[in-house]
């Protein structure tokens, strides 16, 4: 089973590298994407598969024993994060064959996202802290390129928000790997997980702690931190802002539920409060965000905020509920936020322009497409037989559980809320008729812009999106077996013997 | 850029140069040296014909575009890993063989001289990449 930890990492790098050598040949380049991206899902559904029978998995890479090699570790959640990965990497791929204009792919769009692809897979994989930080590194400069790539002038104010941002949160979580090493003298996070519980200075680590809650924060646009967020997740194009939303702050996010349960339980009461009240405050100030905004994906942004509230508060509560609720949110949120995101790009095809204002009498005109937009809007806002509804339900029980009232209170809020905004799209941009003045003259021109890119481009727009809302069906539908899955993977992660044990398999003491 | 002593001296440097960058590279072997710095000489063996002559001059002497010497350079760092798992053995094993060579001896040789090389020809595309694209900016 060492093949199967591996392949998410070699197959995306593999591809790049061939794309690489193709680098004239545009349309070795789109196959070479739509490839790379199956063979990723391929892999990670078989390494899925492999945890689910066989527990954890673990491996160490160059055959150096834990502690001082680099180990990769793939228990539940990590699987399931990376077939997640892998099934938007193939959406996002097929998507961008018909979204991504020429010039964007002439210069590496495709080596590009398989390269994030592959930071993101190395972050859920790895168990070692350090390693961990090498793979955020290659995250973000893939996801800099990919934001900066074709230079227009908001891209350009987006990205540099996004790189100084990005670029203090690695610097903060360099300096905590490095006080860690000096405090505990190894970076395995199996390794770390037994030595931290036996650390004297209890006040150290919780400082630790803390730098480890800003980086991570950052990653994942947690409350005081989320800023370079809605700056910058509207300007580049749709493809590649539906795989940023979709999976870039859940790795932050996933590294924040990693340390939070694997390291940093020594001072429960202190941190995990301190996270729950941030996990209150990023919901209500990213649905309030969402709510002001009058641009599609600023709406959407913020909405990611939001989101990323409600799955750090399965974290904060800190019950197997809780977490469970926290992964089953993260494994259906994946899915809504990217195909929001891919709708968004095709709203903004047919009416030329992303401002609500502008747009409208899409429900009139195309109204299978409105239906399409209506299944992950209602998800997210939690609406019964879809699966937001059941991460929300489970989430809210967990706080009725913990007796945290004040926290679902404000759950509940933030979900009416976030139909209001879901609604204020559904009003301007499907329901009103078309704004005569402004786009009279806009409005032809997108129209022949679709029918001049062929079936097939307006195709690889569709089929993406089709297939992602009929996951978020599938996901509520059975939500039975993907919420014991997720139960599975939260009682790994709330006890870290088995993780461990996996982990020790290579090491020496 | 019309400096004869310039173009003169790169023309001799160049093959002193590039033979030295393979050196380091075998020599990073056991000892100081490696791929990283045999790919920075030998992109200044390149940049400096580039900086003599021009960049197209330079890019024709090299005969392979930079990206492709970027993508061969991360497939060949690949396989040398990739070896270990034809092997059973964990990622990035080294896989080690001895061959002998009659007059020479004993020679011992391994995976890591394959990953080497491998990054010897990423470094060497990655430079060049940057010099070219700077040198050739329209200003």
């Amino acid at each position: 089973m060492r093949v199967l930890l591996v392949l998410p990492i070699l197959i995306p790098l593999s591809t790049a590298a061939v794309s690489l050598v193709f680098w004239r040949r545009r349309s070795v380049q789109r196959w070479m994407g739509m490839a790379g991206t199956s063979g990723l899902l391929a892999a990670s559904v078989w390494l899925f598969e492999a945890v689910r029978r066989e527990g954890i998995q673990a491996t160490q890479v160059g055959n150096w024993s834990a502690p001082f090699g680099i180990t990769f570790v793939a228990d539940l959640f990590s699987a399931i994060m990376v077939v997640l990965t892998g099934l938007m990497g193939l959406a996002v791929a097929v998507y961008s064959l018909g979204s991504v204009d020429r010039r964007r792919e002439s210069f590496g769009y495709y080596p590009l996202l398989q390269i994030l692809l592959m930071g993101v897979c190395g972050a859920f994989l790895t168990g070692d802290l350090f390693n961990l930080y090498v793979w955020f590194e290659v995250m973000l400069i893939s996801s800099f390129v990919l934001l900066a790539l074709g230079g227009e002038r908001g891209q350009l104010e987006g990205a540099i928000k996004y790189v100084t941002l990005n670029l203090l949160s690695s610097a903060v979580f360099l300096a905590a790997v490095g006080l860690l090493y000096g405090l505990a003298g190894t970076l395995n996070m199996a390794d770390l997980a037994i030595k931290l519980r036996a650390v004297e200075q209890t006040g150290l680590v919780t400082t630790l702690a803390m730098m480890f809650l800003i980086t991570f924060g950052v990653k994942a646009a947690v409350f005081p931190l989320f800023f370079w967020l809605p700056a910058s997740y509207h300007t580049p194009p749709f493809a590649v802002s539906a795989i940023f939303a979709g999976l870039l702050t859940k790795v932050g996010v996933y590294a924040l539920i990693r340390v939070f349960t694997l390291l940093f339980v020594v001072d429960v009461g202190y941190t995990h409060t301190l996270i729950l009240v941030i996990a209150g405050l990023t919901m209500i100030t990213g649905v309030l965000g969402a709510v002001a905004q009058n641009e599609f994906r600023r709406v959407l942004s913020f909405q990611v905020i939001s989101s990323v509230g409600f799955m750090v508060m399965g974290l904060a509560l800190f019950t197997p509920l809780a977490l469970a609720g926290s992964v089953f949110y993260m494994l259906q949120d994946i899915v809504v936020k990217t195909n929001l995101f891919l709708v968004s790009g095709v709203a903004h095809r047919l009416c030329g322009t992303s401002e609500l204002k502008e747009q409208g009498g899409l429900y009139a005109t195309y109204p299978a497409f409105a239906l399409l937009f209506l299944i992950p809007a209602l998800s997210l806002a939690g609406i019964p037989p879809l699966s937001g509804f059941f991460a929300k339900l489970a989430l809210v029980q967990a706080g009725l559980g913990a007796q945290s009232y004040m926290i679902v209170f404000i759950a509940l809020t933030v979900s009416l809320l976030t139909l209001l905004s879901m609604t204020k799209i559904w009003n301007e941009a499907f329901w009103k008729p078309q704004p005569s003045d402004s786009s009279r003259a806009e409005m032809p021109t997108a129209i022949r812009a679709v029918t001049a890119s062929g079936r097939m481009a307006t195709g690889t727009l569709i089929v993406p999106i089709v297939i992602l809302a009929a996951l978020t069906v599938c996901i509520g539908l059975a939500a039975g077996f993907f919420f014991d899955l997720a139960t599975v993977a939260a009682e790994q992660l709330l006890d870290p013997t088995a993780y461990i044990r996996a982990v020790e398999g290579g090491m020496t003491r | 850029m019309g400096s004869l002593i310039l173009s003169t001296t790169a023309r001799f440097l160049m093959p002193l140069l590039l033979l030295f960058s393979i050196f380091l590279l075998l020599r990073g072997h056991n000892k100081p040296g490696g791929g990283f710095v045999g790919g920075l000489v030998a992109a200044t063996a390149f940049s400096l014909y580039a900086v003599a002559y021009d960049t197209n001059a330079a890019r024709r002497v090299m005969r392979v575009d930079p990206h492709t010497m970027i993508g061969t350079g991360l497939l060949v760092a690949i396989a040398s890993g990739a070896l270990s798992l034809i092997a059973g053995q964990p990622f990035m094993t080294g896989q080690w063989g001895s061959f002998h060579i009659r007059g020479f001896g004993e020679l011992y040789l391994g995976t890591p001289l394959v990953f080497d090389i491998g990054v010897y020809l990423v470094v060497l595309g990655v430079a060049l990449l940057d010099v070219f694209s700077l040198a050739e900016e329209k200003s």
